[in-house]
């Protein structure tokens, strides 16, 4: 503050101060740094047990029997006889049960749950199980229990390929992946006299809150969830937290205390969601001067023993498996199978990831089968404003793939290293690819999200169930609610996401805490500015009293999705984005690396442009990690490699440069202009990565491009 | 068990094979430091003993009997190498923040592109793809040399004990 100014002058010189398009000090980042905030195994409870889950060895079969060869006493034991709701995880289907009662259907499904006071004493525990086995499926091809199939069509496809000069098929598939958060999953579950509070690590604090009350059989009011400060999430922590809260429940009511369930590594890997692995077959119509005629796309996904989010998978998957590319005759069949594997679910990108890995790798085949170059077929084909999507979505000008293509092509000089680097061990790749923000088709009108935000005697007060999983969320809400009021950020906090106090915003999934959630919240703010009548809100608040106004999700007008059909607008809008990849290929040792990523991404406004570049920065590294190093191993129905030294994910030596340069085209619907950010970057680094490896003459059609998939190209 | 955690002496009457990461997030109450695997590959619990970055997942504490003991806590409210990671957003979701501090903090007065690479290879980050890591340990770093410049023997207390 300078000297010499009358409060009012300099309330009024930093009300003039927007903070959207700032760089902001994030609100959590003093904590974070300090080490003083305060994760799920950071906390203590005053009689406070250990928990363990007891989980099955077989992919298949019936359990005949459990017994307790040890002094059992001293322990809680929990088995589905102790489950006073119901034996699910309430989620889409409601088919998975918290606990095995007679089916095993995979590896690592929960059968007991075991507490005592003693880590040590709980660990050495072995109860043990009796099996009778069944035949697996291992292979979601030769599985007949689909959880959902989808076809998408558009025009006439035969009328496509009769106008093509040439078809160009291909197969394309990619493997499970493991978010891999820092933090494993961990919950706390403290009873009271007629409920239970959970804390934990997780992103979508009322998904763990139905599944409670369906599981305990209580009533809303009787259960209080308080998410803890989480160590990233990545999609791995939007399902299966409500398995985790609900054991460590069932065992704290059970034993009357408090129970701490928290994950080890291996655990973690082993029994919790991974991305789908997928296979898609492409069949495309093209003219000779390399224009899209008819695309036909088949996709299979791998959704493990149970249904958890696989339906809504599946739909990004192929919502965005024609890549942002344009034909008029369209065909897209999708379906997600069930296989005695540990349930897929969600992961960022959420099947678009594999869908676009398809598209992309195979657009380069097509220019190659053409004799047309990568930038070409691509800037012949890209969606423009106007133009109609596979479920006939009309672009706005918010549309940009062309200018994010074009950019990116200049700042990485693509086309003069593609000629300079032919023939050497070097290679350098394009992809294309966009997002949708939020969810899918009429998802947010179902989930009808609420926000609030309320006056305290400093400022305001948000109130959202969105929560901090390391993306910024706090920060770039508190930068919108500011902007909006017209207040300083620092005025602005934000309420802990707590069931108890904050109204339902929905999931923290989607690419959807921004667009739809940051534009509730805008609309709180601009409808508490009216209220206020010229005052600040802590002048208001120390004369009037509390003031609390609250925003429900309204469907922008014309967003029009019909479910049935798959026609219509399936997202309210899309960022667009370009990646170019140079790598370089040990021809000895097959192994690849990747030395630099360009990303051009769209994103409508960059409220926070350096959150931005980080969410960019750290989705294209998990892409790189996805397209070359994770590979999870599946023997016999279990993850084989599930520790840290042989699932790897890039280390600061894996991660290439990645250089990226942010466009906004704002959408009119978002706060400020914004559309999504965090999924969208992991879309295309593997088929960049793929095309750049094809550059240097080594075919591969799968992912992870391992050193042994290389070698054997 | 005797070691000196963060310049003050403690005594821990425990099994010494008991991991350091153990006893100093429960026995000594200061949980900053974090478990990622338990296996030594994430490097989430890095701790500073005698000068050096170690995981404090695979040491058992009868290792550090006598040594000098630094975590998160240790290090001063006013030095800027934290305060770095906020401002380039080389801390996202934070838990592998404390760990990477620590290790940064031994990674002397000037260190290089290449040396901050290597020196940061045993510490994963899922969040931010290293790049924003790398701006605020250079960041951190030049900020704290300034620092030294200006006011030296201030300055020399923040060194890691080595």
């Amino acid at each position: 503050m300078r000297r010499g100014l009358s409060l009012r002058e300099v309330s009024r010189r930093s009300m003039s101060v927007r903070s959207v398009g700032r760089n902001v000090e994030r609100k959590d980042g003093a904590d974070k740094v300090r080490g003083i905030a305060r994760y799920v195994d950071d906390l203590v409870f005053p009689g406070m047990l250990y928990g363990r889950t007891i989980r099955s060895t077989i992919p298949c079969g019936e359990i005949r029997a459990v017994a307790f060869p040890f002094d059992s006493a001293a322990f809680t034991i929990v088995d589905h006889r102790d489950i006073p709701g119901t034996n699910v995880i309430a989620l889409i289907d409601d088919d998975q049960p918290a606990l095995a009662a007679r089916e095993v259907r995979h590896v690592a499904e929960p059968v007991l749950l075991l507490a005592h006071t003693d880590r040590e004493a709980l660990w050495s525990a072995e109860p043990s199980i009796e099996y009778a086995t069944a035949t697996p499926t291992f292979d979601p091809l030769a599985s007949t229990h689909a959880f959902k199939t989808i076809e998408v069509l558009k025009g006439d496809l035969d009328e496509g390929f009769a106008r093509a000069d040439r078809i160009v098929e291909g197969e394309y598939r990619t493997g499970h992946q493991e978010q891999l958060y820092i933090e494993p999953n961990g919950m706390i579950a403290v009873p009271s006299d007629d409920g239970v509070t959970v804390y934990g690590s997780m992103q979508c604090p009322y998904y763990v809150h139905r599944a409670l009350k369906v599981l305990l059989g209580l009533p809303g009011s009787r259960v209080r969830v308080i998410q803890t400060e989480t160590g990233g999430g990545f999609g791995g922590k939007e399902e299966y937290p409500s398995m985790i809260a609900g054991h460590a429940a069932l065992l704290a009511l059970k034993a009357r205390r408090p129970v701490k369930l928290i994950y080890d590594r291996l655990e973690d890997l082993v029994a919790t969601t991974k991305r789908h692995p997928s296979i898609v077959r492409h069949r495309t119509g093209v003219t000779r001067d390399g224009r899209l005629t008819a695309m036909d796309i088949d996709i299979v996904m791998d959704g493990g023993a149970y249904a958890t989010l696989s339906a809504v998978v599946l739909s990004r998957g192929v919502l965005h498996a024609t890549g942002p590319y344009r034909a008029d005759h369209i065909r897209i069949r999708g379906r997600v199978m069930m296989t005695n594997t540990p349930p897929n679910g969600a992961f960022r990108g959420f099947g678009a990831p594999q869908t676009q890995f398809a598209a992309d790798a195979h657009i380069d085949r097509i220019a190659d089968a053409l004799g047309i170059d990568p930038v070409t077929i691509r800037d012949r084909n890209a969606l423009r404003p106007g133009d109609t999507t596979a479920t006939g979505q009309r672009l706005g000008a918010d549309c940009s793939a062309r200018q994010v293509l074009r950019a990116a092509v200049k700042r990485s000089r693509f086309r003069e290293k593609r000629r300079a680097l032919a023939g050497t061990n070097r290679g350098i790749g394009l992809s294309l690819f966009f997002h949708g923000s939020g969810f899918t088709g009429g998802g947010e009108v179902m989930l009808a999200s609420t926000a609030a935000l309320e006056l305290t005697s400093t400022g305001v007060r948000i109130l959202v169930a969105s929560t901090e999983i390391g993306q910024g969320t706090r920060t770039m809400h508190a930068q919108i609610v500011a902007d909006a009021l017209g207040i300083p950020y620092e005025q602005v906090e934000i309420a802990a996401a707590d069931t108890l106090h904050v109204p339902d915003s929905g999931p923290t999934v989607a690419s959807r805490t921004c667009m739809i959630v940051g534009r509730l919240l805008e609309r709180c703010a601009r409808d508490l500015k009216r209220r206020l009548g010229g005052l600040t809100p802590a002048q208001y608040f120390t004369r009037r009293g509390p003031l609390s106004v609250s925003a429900q999700y309204e469907k922008p007008p014309g967003l029009e999705w019909d479910d049935q059909r798959y026609r219509g607008d399936a997202y309210g809008a899309f960022g667009w984005s370009c990646n170019v990849a140079e790598i370089e290929v040990d021809r000895a040792t097959g192994q690849i690396a990747p030395r630099r990523m360009t990303v051009v991404a769209e994103v409508g406004r960059a409220i926070h442009p350096m959150l931005t570049r980080n969410q960019i920065e750290g989705g294209t590294a998990q892409g790189v990690g996805y397209a070359l190093l994770e590979e999870v191993v599946m023997r016999d129905g279990a993850m084989a490699n599930s520790q840290l030294t042989n699932y790897i994910i890039p280390t600061t030596l894996d991660t290439p440069e990645i250089d990226v340069v942010i466009l906004e085209r704002p959408y009119r619907h978002g706060p400020f202009g914004a559309k999504g950010v965090g999924e969208m970057p992991i879309d295309g680094p593997a088929p960049a990565i793929v095309n750049a490896l094809r550059h240097a003459g080594v075919d591969v059609r799968e992912i992870p491009a391992t050193p042994e998939r290389v070698l054997g190209a | 068990m005797r070691f000196i955690l963060n310049g003050r002496r403690v005594d821990v009457d425990t099994h010494p094979l008991r991991r350091l990461l153990d006893v100093v997030r429960e026995d000594c109450g200061l949980t900053g430091t974090k478990e990622g695997c338990g296996e030594g590959e994430c490097g989430a619990c890095t701790v500073v003993v005698d000068g050096l970055a170690v995981n404090a997942c695979l040491v058992p504490v009868a290792q550090v009997e006598g040594c000098r003991v630094q975590t998160i806590e240790g290090v001063r409210r006013d030095h800027p190498l934290p305060q770095a990671f906020v401002a380039e957003g080389g801390a996202q979701c934070g838990i592998c923040t404390p760990g990477m501090i620590m290790t940064a903090l031994t990674l002397g007065a000037r260190p290089t592109i290449d040396d901050v690479r290597e020196g940061l290879a045993g510490n994963l980050c899922r969040c931010t793809g290293y790049s924003a890591i790398y701006r605020a340990v250079a960041s951190g770093t030049r900020a704290h040399r300034k620092r030294a410049r200006r006011r030296p023997a201030d300055a020399a207390r923040q060194r890691p004990p080595r």
